[in-house]
């Protein structure tokens, strides 16, 4: 698995809620059996007309803005279970995302990739956004040793929270496959004891 | 110490647990199918590691099957690689596979239950979000990420934090048209798609009791449209007749064994939960979903709320889903022409429901302007409502029944709703393109769908039941 200790980056702004898996990488694009080249079908029916023509209206289109983060708004990932949705944000170029809220398997699935969901308060979020809003190059700190993500223009800083266990995976790129091999032992036991 | 029925399951199943870490889960039962899937075997084969416990993991295509002609090769390439993918895979690593033409195939959600491998006390998971399903036989079901898919493949585990438990209680009688896709739409329109996250959730109350196996199903289904990994509800003597003499339940003493293990599988009555609400059947109307997720819900005959009300930081996404289905704020939906009909998905394809919607339309026909599909959720549903005549009444009222599969709820295979188009869905999610590309789907229960293929239009059931 990827590794994440720190980043520094201007960001995407995706100031929607409840922005839902299939939005994320829509059905049709799941037919394929590797984990590789959904990026480009990342926000596909937001992003593109149906003659794939780019909508100049959609962030990911402009190039004022670019960068490792996507910022969106709150309930990011609902629905599906799609791991796709992980793997599609990771290949198009994204290494975290801050929301205010992160719906439940979404979040799972970003950590086993080594994609760092980071959820702030709403007001963080605002002020990102504020900040993006008054400068597109306005770039965040993600220090994830400490657990901060710092608007760097600003110096507004704000804490998240992580699974420890979690976030030693992350900075070592361990995945919960190797953790649990391990413990093979344990699971036949627990068989024979039941 | 008193327990939540969440909390004597999880116990029974935590194989370590260590400050620091989430729980080691074993778990029971693995459904899988041909999307989510072959990543996690490629992910085996780059570790040269074989399936742990094949005997314990069940296989069936269902994204992406077509509903016409299935025993023809699949035309569209992709799918049918990944269809050809799934039966390569189960043979290489000993999975039992009800694929296309297996008398068992269908929605992984509906032939569980109705082969009797889902069972009361299990844990169950799959890649696919609308395992919270069998959470209806009081089971901890949820869906997982095609990684997680790769470890219990490996290892018949999962690393799990242990959720936060809800109990929703629903008290009284439901009134007539009022079905349980009502009560679960009610109750996400009221706590938001997002009010659920975190928690696995316990229904309860007298109105839940009284539900039959197949409402309890549709209830569970949709508890991850409000976020919760989870739903359930405590096994009684309903899902014990349900369960009974099914494929793969236990038999004689096996069954009396497991029956008198099921029996302690309720909530104590001083257990604590992190959360309680508490609803009335009486206030719950027939229910009609007037935007992109399955919390923009109302009763139909109510008003979609105002933009204006919505609090400042949600305007912008709540206008956007309102253009995006091309309807105004505070207007009503009664009588608006819709242009398909499909009822099927996880959440209503089971007997009980083509029963309910063939029970309807006996002698009446389908609007001119309406295209009408009906998906049975498995070969069984199918074949039983040919056995008993629904076929029939269907054919006559102008409605198409196909064959199992996930089909419209997510149109994976060809079965898409145009785009700009209205359809009235019994299916679980109106994100937009679920259907198909800038499709428009309104959620609603299999009787309001039926009210709406034979109107044409958004209509209140309880019209035609008030007529009766």
């Amino acid at each position: 698995m990827k590794k994440f200790t720190k980043l520094t980056s201007a960001v995407v702004p995706l100031n929607i809620e409840n922005i839902d898996t299939d939005q994320i990488i829509p059905a049709r694009f799941l037919k394929a059996t590797t984990r590789e080249g959904f990026g480009e079908n990342l926000f596909r029916d937001w992003r593109y007309e149906n003659d794939n023509q780019p909508k100049a209206d959609f962030v990911m289109n402009n190039p004022t803005y670019s960068g490792q983060v996507l910022v969106a708004g709150k309930n990011f990932g609902c629905g599906s279970s799609r791991e796709h949705a992980a793997w599609a944000i990771q290949d198009a170029g994204f290494d975290a995302v801050i929301s205010s809220f992160f719906a439940d398997i979404f979040k799972g699935n970003a950590l086993n990739n080594g994609l760092l969901p980071i959820q702030v308060s709403e007001e963080f979020l605002s002020q990102i956004f504020q900040a993006v809003d008054q400068n597109p190059k306005s770039a965040l700190e993600v220090d994830l040793e400490n657990q901060t993500v710092t608007i760097i223009e600003t110096g507004a800083t704000e804490s998240f929270e992580i699974n420890p266990y979690k976030k030693s995976c992350l900075i070592n790129g361990y995945d919960d496959i190797d953790f649990i091999l391990n413990q093979k032992q344990l699971i036949k036991e627990f068989e024979q004891a039941r | 110490m008193s327990k939540t029925l969440v909390e004597k399951i999880w116990d029974a199943h935590v194989v370590k647990s260590e400050e620091g870490f989430p729980d080691i889960l074993y778990i029971d039962t693995h459904l899988i199918h041909e999307v989510t899937s072959p990543q996690a075997f490629d992910g085996l084969r780059k570790r040269g590691l074989p399936v742990f416990r094949p005997k314990q993991t069940v296989a069936t295509a269902d994204h992406n099957v077509p509903t016409l002609n299935q025993l023809l090769p699949i035309k569209e390439e992709l799918s049918r690689y990944q269809v050809d993918m799934l039966t390569k895979n189960c043979a290489e690593f000993g999975i039992e596979l009800y694929g296309l033409g297996h008398p068992f195939q269908g929605i992984v959600h509906v032939i569980g239950p109705e082969l009797g491998i889902t069972l009361p006390g299990k844990t169950m998971v799959c890649g696919d979000s609308h395992t919270s399903t069998h959470g209806a036989f009081g089971a901890i079901a949820f869906g997982i990420g095609t990684s997680q898919v790769e470890q219990v493949f490996a290892t018949q585990c999962l690393l799990q934090s242990k959720p936060k438990t809800m109990k929703i209680e629903v008290n009284g009688e439901l009134g007539k048209g009022v079905g349980a896709k009502d009560i679960i739409l009610y109750i996400i329109a009221k706590i938001s798609a997002a009010g659920g996250t975190g928690y696995f959730i316990e229904y309860a109350g007298s109105a839940i009791e009284a539900l039959s196996m197949e409402a309890r199903m549709t209830i569970c289904n949709m508890s991850i449209e409000m976020g919760a990994r989870g739903g359930l509800i405590a096994p009684d003597q309903t899902t014990f007749d349900y369960i009974k003499g099914r494929e793969f339940a236990p038999t004689g003493e096996e069954w009396d064994k497991a029956l008198a293990y099921w029996k302690t599988l309720y909530s104590d009555a001083d257990a604590k939960f992190d959360s309680v609400l508490t609803f009335d059947a009486a206030d719950i109307a027939p229910m009609i979903t007037y935007g992109t997720n399955p919390g923009m819900g109302m009763g139909i005959q109510e008003h979609i709320p105002a933009t204006g009300a919505q609090p400042e930081k949600e305007k912008l996404s709540y206008q956007k889903a309102l253009d995006y289905m091309g309807f105004d704020d505070d207007s009503s939906l009664i009588g608006k022409p819709v242009d398909y009909v499909f009822i099927g998905s996880c959440t209503n394809s089971r007997i009980e429901d083509l029963r309910e919607v063939a029970d309807f339309v006996k002698d009446k026909r389908k609007a001119d302007n309406v295209t009408v599909w009906i998906v049975p959720g498995s070969k069984q549903v199918e074949q039983q409502a040919k056995n008993e005549g629904l076929d029939k009444i269907f054919e006559a009222a102008g409605f198409q029944l196909r064959e199992p599969g996930c089909s419209a709820c997510l149109g994976m295979n060809e079965d898409k709703i145009p785009a700009g188009k209205y359809c009235v869905s019994t299916s679980n999610r109106n994100f937009e393109g679920r259907q198909g590309q800038n499709a428009r789907t309104l959620l609603a229960s299999p009787l309001t769908a039926a009210a709406a293929a034979v109107t044409g239009r958004i209509t209140d059931v309880r019209e035609f039941l008030e007529k009766a």
